[in-house]
């Protein structure tokens, strides 16, 4: 363990004691248990990026089929939406998965020329229409139940926990689908490949509401922690908040925030583990090597796109569990919430600042750009007040220079990302 | 017979005039990227923030003049604000190149250093467009309003469907003639033009002929600035100015870009109506048309639209990794990295 | 003896801070004459051109040019003082047409091309029938043609050809050969690096035989072809 990474990472942690003395010791909690999402983000991002090289710029997709993956296992199941149009739905996307693979068999088995044209296309417009026949009337029942409250099929009703797994799973899966497609292309390709496709998941999230009831949102969503209701109505609890010396809606509220910090450090130290034990095994290294040179590698005899595809699901996987974390914290499924800049971009940030290719780095990172992010907007404000404290109130200029105090954030985070890049491109904590 | 009519009318109308505007103005963004990627060899995906700060520009310089009393109708204003924007972008952008790119340049960084710059390059720009101008929808449009309207169509014709062609339209279509017009016969018959052509297929001949790299790069932000601005003003004053939507535009544009072969113009241009028209079609409810067509009996109750409107975006990102995966090249064998 | 044309004289050095290729190897051309750079695999020939056009560093020696010291000035400044570079690959602009070829060659020069553009097509003659077709399109010959006239367009008194007969039939060899016998007739001095020793070596006026980055035989073309111990080393006898 080195000074200059210990003091790096106490830097921060005084910067977020500073914000509980300053502003308050909720918001510092809140700060702490995204910065550890966010940890666990670029967790994700660098495993793709430092041990293959990969620039995938798909980060928000996966992130978001986290939270659908939390969503369906862990909601009540709406028995009558399932007897309205579950099982043909299922069936429609069974039929649709197996003219795929139909489609793809012809294009494998087929000799190139007319006839294998003409069957392709044959195949996939039948198809097409078959799947929505059957689709299309089982998606508007499901919907019709319950609009206002339901209107979707709800989830299995398993404990929250089983959710961040299945999250991950789900991810991994649609990672591997993925990148069995475009993890061929060459690097800036793959990025524009991954961004669209982040954005269809995210399309197909906001639209079928059978599934994630779309822009309506999922609410409710059940959490690993007590609720603060319970807890202000728990005398065990009432005594405690006295005893402290603290109101007990304060405490409550910062005692299931710790909880979930409690939770999120769990997941967080078991993945860093994993990833660091990944990086020093034989397979670690071997990962290296391709990423350093491909060619080599692949005269030497390693399957480069089998690793490529590996270390994609596996990244994608952790991100997944991020986002089905993210949304057992905020209780929410909200589809629209899912923006590139957000979940992707700054992720990408927090990587490249922290230290591509070192996983401490990636923590570092997580949590630094993160706190930025976050207490850019109030430190901005502060910034703008003190320089229009000379103004005249009610002044077109000062009030313009208050309100754009938020978009301080984009200018910042744009000018850390140059300035790291230009000076110090291997990041806070580079790789060994 | 005149069924027939009427369902071109209704065609044209829903389909094929929006196509041709957007496409064009996605033709014009497309270029950008080309040229970008041809010539100074990375994806710059600042481009459609650079397209919002163009536009941004324009409309600051629109609105000082309408508040003088400047006006040129029935066109609307924003063209006279034109030149300003360009010279504000293009500014902008040989600013971004000498603090930014060009240090990467010099160390001969790997093309995914420039991408990451130009992610940089994006924040900033989106913040300084938010930080200006604001997020919101901001109003520029002055002028005439119509070339034709539906109404008059109808009563000219006396068929039941009317045809419509916003002003803007017509102007976004014009416009992108002439500048297109322009571009090619600069790099066919200029010998800039071809010095840039030249140095985008062979850099090290390029240099060993005695072409100025720095020379190249100066002249290619400036074609990219016009064309940015010019691009996001057409779009602006035809559909909406928004900050946040530029960046949407940013997939179809790559993706426009990337089918129509990255790296040649020809096919951006191409690509940009390819991807339009698709995004147009596959969503389009054709139930009018298909009853203007038909024998009563057969008339369809559901809406024969292939894909629902919210699905326009991804209609334009499917084409892109299809084309990805089956013709990476593109149409028109552009060049891969 | 007066000092030739071009000179490399006892030119060391190597790329970046890599060790040396070249050990005092001296090549030497005069005016209006072909001299020819032969010798095995990793000989170091076209790092002897290269280092003649300045596209690595010559430690110790020089390069002088019409008596002019040129040991220090960049490729692109070696164009201007009447130097002309035709790489072994990747020199001609595929993309675009053959006259655009020819006008990119000429770019440097600001005065009329279309006399020197007339003189290139009286020399390639094919090249003439399809001048607006796009280069990359045409045989392989003719593309080595298109790359030679593009040189020829700054109107060099040096050219360096790095292998043109690489990878070209025999029947196209012959005729790039005669052809540059012509340019070398109209007063401008060929330096060519060669695989094809032999037959180079008959057209060559001065033959410069390197073995390792050092000069191992030194002689016109015809002794050399003559030569027993040349001819059992590096021409089969």
């Amino acid at each position: 363990m080195n000074w200059r990474n210990i003091s790096l990472f106490g830097f921060v942690g005084l910067m977020l004691i500073f914000v509980g003395f300053l502003q308050s010791w909720s918001v510092a909690f809140s700060l702490i248990n995204l910065c550890l999402l966010s940890s666990i983000m670029a967790l994700g991002v660098n495993i793709q990026w430092g041990y293959a090289g990969l620039f995938s710029v798909g980060t928000m997709g996966f992130v978001a089929l986290g939270g659908v993956g939390a969503v369906v296992t862990s909601m009540p199941a709406e028995t009558e939406a399932w007897q309205a149009g579950g099982l043909q739905v299922i069936g429609a996307l069974v039929f649709a998965a197996l003219v795929i693979v139909g489609a793809i068999q012809i294009w494998k088995r087929m000799a190139p020329g007319r006839r294998r044209t003409v069957s392709l296309i044959l195949l996939l417009v039948v198809g097409f229409f078959i799947y929505r026949y059957l689709f299309d009337p089982a998606v508007e029942a499901i919907e019709k139940v319950n609009p206002a409250g339901a209107g979707y099929l709800g989830g299995l009703g398993l404990p929250v926990i089983f959710g961040w797994i299945v999250g991950g799973l789900l991810a991994a899966g649609a990672a591997w689908l993925i990148g069995k497609i475009s993890l061929g292309l060459r690097s800036d390709y793959l990025a524009i490949a991954t961004l669209g496709i982040s954005e269809i998941i995210i399309f197909i999230m906001k639209n079928e509401d059978w599934l994630t009831r779309g822009v309506k949102n999922v609410n409710g969503i059940p959490r690993p922690t007590a609720y603060e209701v319970d807890l202000q109505v728990n005398p065990g609890f009432l005594d405690w908040a006295n005893w402290l010396g603290i109101d007990p809606v304060t405490l409550s509220s910062l005692y299931v925030k710790a909880s979930y910090a409690i939770l999120f450090v769990i997941v967080l130290a078991i993945i860093l583990w994993m990833s660091e034990a990944a990086l020093k095994s034989p397979w670690g290294r071997m990962m290296r090597a391709i990423r350093d040179n491909e060619e080599a590698a692949e005269a030497m005899g390693k399957d480069v796109t089998k690793r490529h595809l590996q270390v994609f699901v596996i990244g994608s996987a952790v991100c997944g569990i991020a986002g089905a974390m993210l949304v057992s914290l905020d209780g929410l499924l909200t589809p629209t919430a899912y923006q590139p800049l957000r979940y992707t971009f700054l992720i990408w940030v927090m990587v490249i600042v922290g230290g591509s290719g070192n996983n401490w780095g990636s923590v570092l990172g997580g949590f630094l750009i993160w706190f930025l992010w976050i207490e850019v907007e109030p430190m901005g404000l502060w910034l703008m007040n003190v320089i229009t404290s000379g103004m005249a109130d009610g002044s077109g200029l000062k009030e313009h220079l208050l309100e754009s105090a938020a978009h301080m954030r984009l200018l910042t985070m744009g000018a850390i990302l140059l300035l790291v890049l230009r000076f110090s491109p291997r990041g806070l904590i580079p790789e060994k | 017979m005149v069924d027939v009519l009427n369902a071109l009318v209704v065609l044209a109308n829903f389909v094929v005039v929006p196509g041709i505007a957007y496409g064009s103005q996605l033709a014009l963004g497309a270029l950008g990227i080309t040229l970008i990627y041809g010539i100074l060899r990375f994806s710059n995906f600042a481009h459609g923030d650079t397209m919002a700060f163009a536009a941004g520009a324009v409309i600051l310089v629109t609105w000082w003049m309408q508040a003088q009393g400047i006006s040129i109708a029935p066109l609307p204003t924003a063209l006279l604000a034109l030149p300003f924007g360009i010279v504000a972008t293009v500014l902008m952008l040989l600013f971004t190149d000498r603090y930014v790119y060009r240090f990467y340049r010099r160390v001969k960084a790997a093309p995914i250093i420039f991408v990451m710059a130009s992610l940089g390059v994006m924040f900033i720009l989106n913040g300084v467009v938010r930080f200006i101008i604001g997020p919101n929808d901001q109003r520029f449009a002055d002028g005439e309003r119509f070339i034709i309207r539906a109404r008059d169509f109808k009563t000219l014709t006396g068929l039941d469907e009317g045809l419509a062609i916003k002003v803007s339209q017509g102007i976004t279509v014009v416009t992108a003639v002439g500048v297109v017009i322009a571009l090619f016969w600069f790099l066919n018959r200029t010998r800039t033009g071809k010095s840039m052509r030249a140095y985008s297929d062979n850099e090290d001949l390029a240099l060993l002929s005695g072409i100025n790299p720095e020379r190249v790069v100066l002249i290619v932000w400036i074609i990219v600035g016009i064309l940015a601005t010019v691009a996001g003003t057409l779009y602006g004053l035809d559909k909406t100015y928004k900050p946040f939507t530029f960046f949407q535009l940013l997939l179809p544009m790559f993706a426009a870009a990337i089918v129509g072969g990255l790296g040649n113009p020809l096919g951006a241009i191409a690509g940009g109506f390819v991807i339009s028209f698709s995004e147009v079609t596959v969503t389009y409810a054709f139930k009018r048309v298909v009853t203007y067509l038909v024998p009563e009996a057969w008339a369809p109750d559901s809406l024969v639209q292939l894909l629902s409107t919210d699905y326009k975006f991804a209609v334009s990102f499917s084409i892109l990794i299809i084309v990805l995966l089956f013709r990476p090249t593109g149409i028109f064998k552009g060049q891969s990295l | 003896m007066s000092e030739p044309f071009l000179i490399g004289d006892r030119m060391s050095g190597g790329y970046g801070k890599g060790p040396n290729i070249l050990h005092d190897c001296t090549v030497a051309v005069e005016k209006g004459e072909i001299a020819v750079i032969v010798g095995p695999n990793g000989a170091g020939k076209s790092t002897a051109m290269k280092a003649v056009f300045g596209m690595l560093d010559v430690r110790e020696g020089a390069v002088r040019l019409d008596g002019e010291d040129i040991t220090h000035l960049s490729p692109q400044d070696r164009v201007a003082k009447g130097m002309a570079f035709v790489p072994q690959t990747s020199n001609i602009f595929t993309s675009m047409t053959v006259e655009e070829n020819l006008e990119m060659g000429a770019f440097l020069r600001r005065d009329d091309i279309s006399g020197t553009m007339e003189q290139v097509y009286t020399l390639f003659p094919i090249l003439k029938d399809k001048r607006r077709q796009a280069a990359g399109e045409l045989s392989g010959g003719q593309r080595q043609q298109v790359a030679v006239g593009r040189a020829l367009m700054t109107q060099p008194r040096l050219l360096m050809l790095d292998e043109p007969t690489a990878g070209v039939s025999p029947i196209v060899m012959d005729e790039l050969f005669d052809r540059i016998i012509e340019v070398a007739r109209t007063g401008i001095s060929i330096l060519m690096v060669e695989q094809n020793a032999r037959q180079a070596l008959a057209i060559a006026d001065k033959g410069y035989v390197l073995v390792q980055g050092a000069n191992r035989y030194t002689d016109t073309g015809a002794a050399l072809l003559a030569d027993p111990e040349v001819r059992k080393s590096f021409l089969g006898g």
